[in-house]
Formats: structure tokens, sequence, C-alpha cells
């Protein structure tokens, strides 16, 4: 690995040897796993095809209107071929746009499958036509991002990541941009919980939602602009982040692209393990929304932390390494860069534990070390938060220090109120500041600690660094899906063919086509990165 | 009416505990001294310091005192606050409807299961309705269970089952009856705007429409929940924070056989 020799000052003496094999062992499983992933596509991501082709809106009864042109092709069985084929040749037939094309299938005008399959070469060209001009948009996003960055500069300290959830995106933008005064840099709007389990995507600007607020276009689009508005008063650029994740990864990644979004969670380990989606169906859909992501410049952060919430997290500590390196093995499979890699972690143990703040620290440090590139995600203590808001804050202060110590670049930052409710403005505000003193107070640290050799810390890293080797080395015997099924991951059992959404599953046929994977792939893996 | 000094001579005249007459503690009896914080949406000035005074005082507390104050965002303002509660509680004439459980221990529940009621009970939890929070269900069912409490799933004589978060009522009574379920334990962590009330609400509506509410044991437990509230919702029992396993377990084994008269 290249890494090797900058990290040949390891704070914590990690063996690099051990970090390549583990790394060669996670390359294995997920490009096993790929081949899997290739012959197969889902209805969410023929429905993203079509919305990357410009269909939007919903008909009378709220229905989208890419989950209308792809189940009237469902209906004629021909899903297989992918959605591209189906508009293509329609617009052959009729000379209508995508969108007028989808309007008449919903009101029952046109029933794509009937229409007689046109010269292939002539669709595909049709269709990539489209799919150029759709590329186009999304990198002049990206644009015009690296330009605000530039603009205003970027934070080189730890970017502080607030969550908003009112349910209202009206007053999701009042506590945004308030956030955002007071210091945040990262804006996520929690989505509403249910939605992880819909399978189609909301429309419009939605005022009601539980727990958080319905990640729709609509929505996506007034908090960037309120978000540009407060980075232009500020001068700062304010990121905003929302979750591809669930059943909708790739369309949720689609919106996010049109919307410059900056962050995505995007993770199907986490859908399997805790929001029971079928594996097979999240894994295929997070190929697609990972390209789209990488395509659009988007940082995606992962779900490793969420395992220790049901497990023990000083002992199954090792299973978040391994997952970070099939996860970032997947990214790249994608076309992600490592920069774009927002690998989450943070292992949350009990308070009571004695040297339990070393051990995190000992093993962040780990984390930092063996992803240099990535900018990691850190995550602030939840399970252990116990409605006393006192001891909590001093418990969120232990986890800002530590990620001033270890240089994490996300940092997710812990509210006083957890679990008691999603934030007050006060208590995001209290949470803040409590960071910023912090992180200036102890700018410097990592620059001038160093750890005791063959201390406490050092044996720790090397404990869980060789635990997660093994489990990599066993899970490249048993395959990916088998894994999951026992039960190693967050302690939880997920059968292949259970869950949700695998009857939106399709093998692909030989004539499968899906313009955006072709560009797209091409564009990301040209030129060395 | 005194004056000066003496007015605050008189005021804390009774250091006495008095059972009827509670107030607060700071660092003398009686004192009555209630720290607080509020954000107000309005311009943080002069105009908003009194504003959160006078807000205290009809809130009953005496001699507020705005310790802290600060711009949360335009037209936002925070205050960190302390006054002297002017009220006092009897406190002697306070009920509350705690759970009364002799905790038993593991080995004494699956032994009282075995001689008075013969088979496995069946148990089912969740974290029900939007609540994706599954740390309280986890800590009662899982196997490790919580601070070195043994969960549900660790019980010889129990058989239970955890479905997660984020299940609906409706999937929730569906699998109680398919599992034939004796207990249903509905976790309710993280709530917004009184969600998890409704939300428990609906649970017991659709038992009854059922018609097997009677023959469950219904338990709810969670952050916001207090027995009082459980009982109001129709439930059986409800357990606050800190609860372990073995004394949800106490209660509904003792309740089992109680309602079906094996004692």
């Amino acid at each position: 690995m290249t890494e090797l020799s900058k990290h040949s000052e390891s704070k914590l003496n990690l063996d690099f040897s051990v970090v390549s094999k583990a790394r060669e062992a996670a390359k294995k499983i997920a490009f096993e796993t790929q081949k899997f992933i290739d012959r197969h596509t889902t209805t969410t991501i023929e429905r993203t095809v079509c919305r990357l082709l410009g269909i939007d809106d919903v008909d009378e009864f709220e229905v989208p209107l890419p989950n209308i042109v792809v189940e009237n092709i469902i209906k004629g069985d021909l899903l297989s071929l992918g959605a591209a084929i189906h508009v293509g040749n329609a617009i052959l037939h009729t000379k209508l746009s995508p969108q007028e094309i989808a309007e008449k299938v919903a009101k029952d005008e046109l029933n794509l499958t009937e229409l007689p399959l046109k010269d292939l070469s002539e669709i595909k060209a049709t269709i990539n036509l489209i799919a150029q001009e759709t590329l186009v948009k999304i990198s002049q996003n990206r644009k015009k991002r690296d330009e605000l960055l530039q603009k205003y500069g970027d934070k080189e300290s730890p970017l502080i990541y607030v969550i908003v959830a009112t349910g209202n995106i009206y007053e999701d933008i009042i506590q945004a941009q308030a956030a955002a005064r007071q210091g945040a840099d990262v804006i996520a709007v929690i989505r509403s919980t249910v939605q992880s389990l819909l399978d189609y995507v909301p429309y419009g600007p939605t005022t009601e939602g539980f727990g958080g607020t319905y990640a729709t276009q609509e929505n996506f689009r007034l908090m960037r602009k309120a978000l540009d508005e407060v980075g232009e008063e500020l001068g700062r650029y304010i990121r905003l982040t929302n979750y591809c994740s669930g059943l909708c990864m790739p369309e949720i990644a689609a919106m996010g692209a049109f919307e410059r979004l900056d962050m995505m969670l995007n993770d199907a380990l986490y859908g399997i393990l805790f929001r029971d989606i079928n594996m097979k169906r999240t894994i295929i859909d997070q190929y697609f929304s990972r390209m789209i992501n990488a395509y659009a410049g988007v940082i995606i952060n992962t779900g490793e932390d969420n395992y220790l919430t049901t497990a023990d997290a000083y002992e199954v500590a090792h299973t978040v390494l391994a997952s970070e390196f099939i996860n970032e093995q997947f990214a790249l499979l994608a076309g992600l860069k490592e920069e774009q890699m927002g690998l989450g972690h943070a292992f949350e143990m009990n308070p009571d534990l004695e040297n339990g703040f070393l051990y995190e620290l000992a093993q962040a440090q780990m984390t930092r070390e063996i992803f240099p590139k990535a900018p990691l995600k850190y995550m602030p203590p939840t399970k252990f938060m116990t409605g006393n808001i006192f001891k909590g804050h001093i418990q969120d202060a232990l986890f800002n220090m530590i990620t001033v110590m270890t240089n994490q670049r996300i940092h997710l930052l812990g509210m006083l109120t957890e679990a008691i409710h999603t934030p007050f403005m006060s208590d995001r505000a209290l949470s803040i500041e409590n960071a910023r003193y912090i992180f200036n107070n102890m700018k410097s640290i990592s620059e001038e600690i160093v750890f005791k050799k063959g201390g406490l810390m050092e044996k720790r890293v090397d404990e869980v660094l060789n635990k997660a080797y093994d489990l990599l080395k066993e899970i490249e015997k048993q395959g990916l899906f088998q894994t999951i099924e026992k039960g190693i991951f967050a302690s939880i059992k997920r059968p292949i063919d259970g869950g949700k959404g695998l009857d939106g599953v399709f093998k692909k046929e030989k004539n499968y086509f899906n313009p955006f994977i072709e560009f797209m792939i091409k564009e990301l893996t040209k030129g060395g990165n | 009416m005194g004056g000066g000094q003496y007015s605050i001579e008189r005021e804390n005249s009774d250091k006495n505990l008095d059972l009827t007459r509670i107030k607060p503690y700071g660092d003398t009896m009686n004192d009555g001294k209630i720290q607080l914080s509020f954000t107000l949406p309005i311009e943080h000035d002069e105009k908003a310091i009194e504003t959160a005074k006078e807000l205290a005082v009809k809130m009953g507390l005496k001699d507020p005192e705005v310790t802290y104050h600060t711009t949360l965002d335009k037209g936002f303002t925070y205050f960190i606050v302390y006054g002297k509660s002017t009220h006092t509680i009897d406190y002697t004439k306070i009920k509350v409807e705690n759970v009364e459980v002799d905790v038993m221990s593991i080995e004494d529940i699956n032994n009282y299961i075995k001689e008075k009621i013969g088979r496995k009970l069946v148990i089912l939890g969740a974290s029900t309705g939007s609540d994706a929070h599954t740390v309280g269900i986890d800590a009662i069912i899982n196997m490790k269970g919580f601070a070195g409490h043994y969960g549900l799933e660790h019980y010889e004589m129990i058989e239970a089952f955890n479905l997660g978060s984020q299940v609906t009522n409706e999937d929730f009574v569906k699998r109680g009856i398919e599992l034939n379920t004796d207990v249903l334990l509905v976790s309710q962590t993280v709530t917004q705007k009184g969600i998890h009330v409704k939300n428990l609400t609906q649970l017991v509506d659709l038992l009854e429409a059922e018609g097997i509410r009677d023959k469950i044991i219904l338990v709810c437990g969670g952050a916001r929940v207090s027995n009082e509230l459980a009982k109001e919702l129709g439930y059986d029992a409800g357990f606050g924070p800190g609860t372990y396993a073995e004394i949800v377990a106490s209660f509904f084994v003792k309740e089992f056989v109680r309602r079906k008269k094996l004692d």
C-alpha cells in the first residue's frame, strides 16, 4: 500500500503489513459481491434512471411518476432491459420528452412495453443525448461547490456537523441558519423515521414528519438555498447532508446531485442491520447510489458507529474496523475517491469502563492512520446518554477532545439532551460552544503528543487490528451475505431472502442498458487519482 | 410588611424541614432555589432580560436572577435563570403509582415459571411507531442486556422475540397473534411533540379491536414513560429509565400467575 511510507511514524506502532493484508481481504470480499451486483438491477435503480432522464412530479394520488413508469414496465415483464431502453424507445415512437411520456403513462394513454422495440443502437443514441445533458448539470453543481469553497476557503479544523429534525422544512431552515451562525459547518436534515422503508420518494415541500423531515427534492432545494444565503452572510460554505439509505438509495443520491448536497449517509450494511432491508436489494442499490455520489462530488458517510449501539463496543470494536475496510473497497469499486469516504466510527464504550477514554483515543487514532485520506466521520455518544444533561455535556466534551487529538474530519456533534428530545435551538448552541472551546483550546495537541511505546493504547489497537483481519479472512471464506446471516455485525442476524425490498430485485438481461453507469464509471476511473 | 433586611430574616426564619410544605433546596433548608434555562424568540437586549425575569416571576419564582443570557440567532435569546420558588408542596399527600414488584433473581424467575406456569412464557418486544431507537428494548430483551443485567433472551424459561425498531403497531399485533405471545413489551425512547403517547394509545386500541387486550400482559417502557402514564393509557405497567430485565420479568411473571389464578 502506498500510504505505508507516510505512516512509518505511526503513533501507535501499527503493524501496516496487517493493514495491507486486511485491505487485500476486503478487496476480495467486495470484488466477489460486485459480481453479484453487476448481474442485477432494482426498481429504485430504474426509477433513478427515470429521474436522471428528467422524469419528476406525481400523479393525482401523489404517486411519483418514476414509480408509475417503472411499474408500467414491470407489468410488461421487461424491467430486466432497464427503464432507459423503454423510455428511449417511446421517445423514438412519440417524439415526446421523457416527462411527457411519463405523464401519458400515468394517464393510461401509453403502455411502454406494448411499443415495438426499435433498433437498440438508435435507442441508445437518443438516450445518451439526454443523459449527457443531465451529467453536465450535475458537473456544474460540483463546479459551483468547488467555486464557493474556493471563494470562502475551506475550514481546516474538524467540521462541526449538527442535525435539524423538526419535521417541518421551514422550521428546519430557521434552526439550520441559527446553527450556522453559531458555528456549525454541516447541517444534516434528519429524515422522517419511516422514510427509509418507503419504496418511493415523497414529493414537494413537507411540513409534517416524525423525528425528522421527509427527504424530497423540493426540501433539498429549499434548504440548499437557505444555507447558501447564510453562507454568503457568514463568508463560509455550509455543507448540507441527507440520507441515501433505505429503499430509495440511488433516487435520493440523484436528487442530492441535482440540488448540490454535499454529504450523504450511504451504507447498505446499516440498512440491512437496522432497518431490516433485504441485503441483496440494498447492496445493489448502494453501488449505483455511490457512483452518483462519486460523480456529484458528494462525501458519503458510512454507519459503522451504529453497530456498537446494539453490541458491546469494547468486545466487538474490530467489527467496526472490518466493516470500514469493506466499505472502502465497495466505495472504490463505485468510483469514489478516498477523499469522499466519510467512514463512520467511534467506539462508544460504557462510561464506567476503566480507561475507556484511552481505548477510545487509541481506536480513533488507529482509524485515522489506517484511512489517512478519508474525511472520517466521528460519532458522539448516544447509547450511554442518560437524561442527565450535565454529565452528558461532559461525555460530549470527552468525545470532542478525541476528535481534536486524532484529527477527525467530520465531527458529528453530541447534544447534551440526546435521549431526551430532538435538539432545541439552545441545545445546539451549547454543544457548538463546547466543541469550539475545545477545538480552539487544544488546537495543536495532536502535533504535540506521542503515546507510550508498548503501552495500553498500542496493545489495544494491535488487538483490534488483528481481530479485524481475522474476521475479514473469515468473511472472505464465507462471503459477505453469509456473514451477515450469521449475525457477525452488530450481533444482528438477517436472512438472505428476508427483509424488505427483495421483490424489487431483477436480473439484468444481456441487452440491459443504463447510460449513467456507463458514462459515470468511465469518467470516474479515467486518469489516476 | 416589614422592609429591608428584616424581610430576609423572616423569609428564612423557618429552617426546619416541614414535609407538608416542601420547597426546593439549594444550600439552606427552604431557600426554594431553582435553576432553569430557556430560549425566548426575541432580540437579545435589556428588554429581553426583563422579559425573562417576569416570566420567572409568573412561574412562581421570587427574586429571579438572570445569570447568563446570550444571542442564539437574530430574534432568539437564551437565558439561564435562578430564583426562589414561592410554591410549596404537601409531600404527605402525594400518591404515586409505582409498579410494586419484589424483584427476583433470574434463577428465581425461571423456577417460578417452572413451578407455577409449567411452560415457557412468550415475550414479544419492539420499539414501535416512528422511533428508531432500540436501546431500551435491547437492554431488556437482548442476551447481553445492560450494565451487567442479562436480557430476557438469557432466561431459560422465557422465549423472547425482539422485533427491533420502527415496527408498526399493526405488524406488532400481527406478530403477537402469530406467536401466541403472553407479554408485549413496547419501548419508546425518543419522542417529538408527544408522538409516543399517540402511538402507545393506538396500540391499545388495536389490541382491543382484535379482542386480545385481556389475554395479553401489556407493558411499556422508555425515557419518558412512568407507571402512572402507562396505567392512564391502558397498559398493565410502565417502566422508566434504569429498569433492568429482571424487574420487568418479575412483574409480568407474577401478573401472569395472578391473572390465571395459578397461585
